[in-house]
């Protein structure tokens, strides 16, 4: 009898899975794409920028992603501006892993040794050249283990995307649950398949790690 | 935009029960979490594979699955264990047990991670050289170990409390009136949304940075012994 349910919950579940992967590669490219200029102005000289990045990085990872949703998808129409509910997950989960990227990559950049830049900047390297030859390239190295962390945590964190009515995982869970009684089964379910992904995803990454650091050893 | 109609008291007291449940899950939480970190430093096999296989099993879940796993699945575990020997018995969970179990466990899980780390950080040369004074293998943990793997688990379990005071805002979907719950009551009756999530959102703020100065002085108090390196 369990075995008939876990068979029948499984197609749907692991349908509405792919909602949650969709949901973490794209808020983890849009995250990464905020969060260089977020970790650089981090440490801008300027103090206009750097008190800027200071602020949102603070904000963001000081609430719970759980009021970010909320404020997106119920507060913005409240100022006259009414996104979908897809649209408010994706936005939110973005600007949240930026704020925490953006502190990874702050992390990244400060460990690459400062000697190196001096003397890439006395072989009369410009600034630019400086920063994509030397900082970033290390700065990579030097977070991705961070980083890996970071996408685990933003597969979990999709998770939220449930409480505003999208049908991922655990909101596929959640309704079926509801409709079947057995919410035992479907949860422990649900919870397998994202062991799965989280334990597939840790794997790649130390596999990336490995051939981006191959140098060192 | 800050006028709460009316709303400010309500909001109050739902901060009152989010730090409540923080609280007793952070209380609940490095209980387990220490717990669980002996185990897995267990000469028994069997403890080391059974702490190893809790934290790493809720580690890989997501906070909100684990909150509706416990608060809806336990009970019914429990009542099907008892059913098999005869007993006919439903375990009533309120919302606050349910919540303060889960997010207890969930931090947990990664407090045995940092405990045991810090645990074997502690040099092996101190540990013998207790062990040549005679002292016992409980004055060795009391007296050499955890004073010093206390000071380097600190800054990671201030990462994780930070997390918890966060995940706390969980517990609002199954139903606790706490800080979030009481903020969306508030919101339908006003609809004013965007002003009540956004004070919530201070709330949260506030709270968060007041939980990072404390262990800003708490690892200072605790690394008083502790020469620093100067670079």
């Amino acid at each position: 009898m369990i075995l008939d349910l876990i068979c029948e919950s499984l197609p749907p579940l692991l349908a509405s899975s792919i909602l949650t992967i969709h949901l973490t590669c794209i808020s983890l490219a849009i995250g990464a794409f905020l969060s260089l200029p977020l970790g650089l102005g981090r440490l801008s000289k300027n103090r206009w920028i750097a008190g800027f990045c200071f602020a949102y990085v603070y904000y963001f990872r000081g609430t719970p992603l759980l009021v970010q949703i909320f404020l997106i998808y119920y507060g913005l129409p409240q100022i006259g501006l009414t996104l979908g509910a897809y649209m408010s997950a994706l936005i939110s989960l973005s600007l949240n892993t930026a704020a925490y990227t953006a502190e990874i990559i702050r992390g990244g950049i400060q460990a690459v040794a400062a000697g190196e830049i001096e003397s890439a900047h006395a072989m009369g390297m410009t600034r630019s050249q400086v920063l994509c030859r030397i900082i970033l390239p290390q700065m990579v190295g030097f977070a991705l283990p961070a980083y890996g962390n970071e996408i685990i945590l933003q597969i979990k964190a999709t998770s939220l995307a449930s409480t505003i009515t999208l049908m991922d995982l655990t909101g596929m869970a959640r309704t079926l649950a509801a409709e079947t009684y057995a919410p035992l089964e479907i949860f422990s379910v649900a919870g397998i398949i994202y062991l799965a992904m989280v334990i597939t995803t840790s794997k790649l990454v130390a596999w990336m790690e490995r051939r981006w650091t191959a140098y060192r050893r | 935009m800050f006028d709460l109609k009316g709303y400010g008291n309500q909001l109050a007291s739902g901060t009152l029960v989010t730090g409540e449940i923080f609280l007793a899950s952070l209380a609940l939480g490095l209980i387990i979490g220490l717990i669980a970190a002996f185990a897995k430093l267990s000469r028994w096999w069997l403890l080391r594979k059974t702490a190893d296989l809790y934290s790493d099993i809720i580690r890989g879940l997501p906070e909100l699955l684990t909150i509706f796993l416990i608060y809806f699945g336990i009970p019914i575990f429990i009542a099907r264990l008892l059913s098999h020997v005869g007993i006919d018995f439903y375990l009533e969970v309120s919302p606050f047990v349910g919540g303060v179990v889960a997010l207890s466990f969930y931090f947990g899980a990664y407090a045995a991670e940092i405990f045991r780390g810090a645990i074997l950080s502690v040099p092996k040369g101190q540990i013998e050289a207790a062990e040549a004074f005679a002292l016992s293998s409980a004055k060795i943990y009391r007296r050499i170990i955890l004073p010093q793997a206390w000071r380097i688990a600190l800054p990671p379990l201030g990462n994780m409390t930070l997390a918890l005071m966060k995940n706390t805002a969980l517990v609002s979907v199954i139903g606790l009136d706490e800080l979030m719950r009481k903020t969306s009551m508030a919101t339908a009756a006003t609809h004013q949304p965007f002003t009540f999530y956004f004070t919530a959102s201070l709330i949260y703020l506030a709270m968060t940075v007041m939980i990072s100065v404390a262990m800003t002085f708490l690892e200072r108090r605790t690394s008083r012994g502790v020469k620093e390196v100067q670079a």
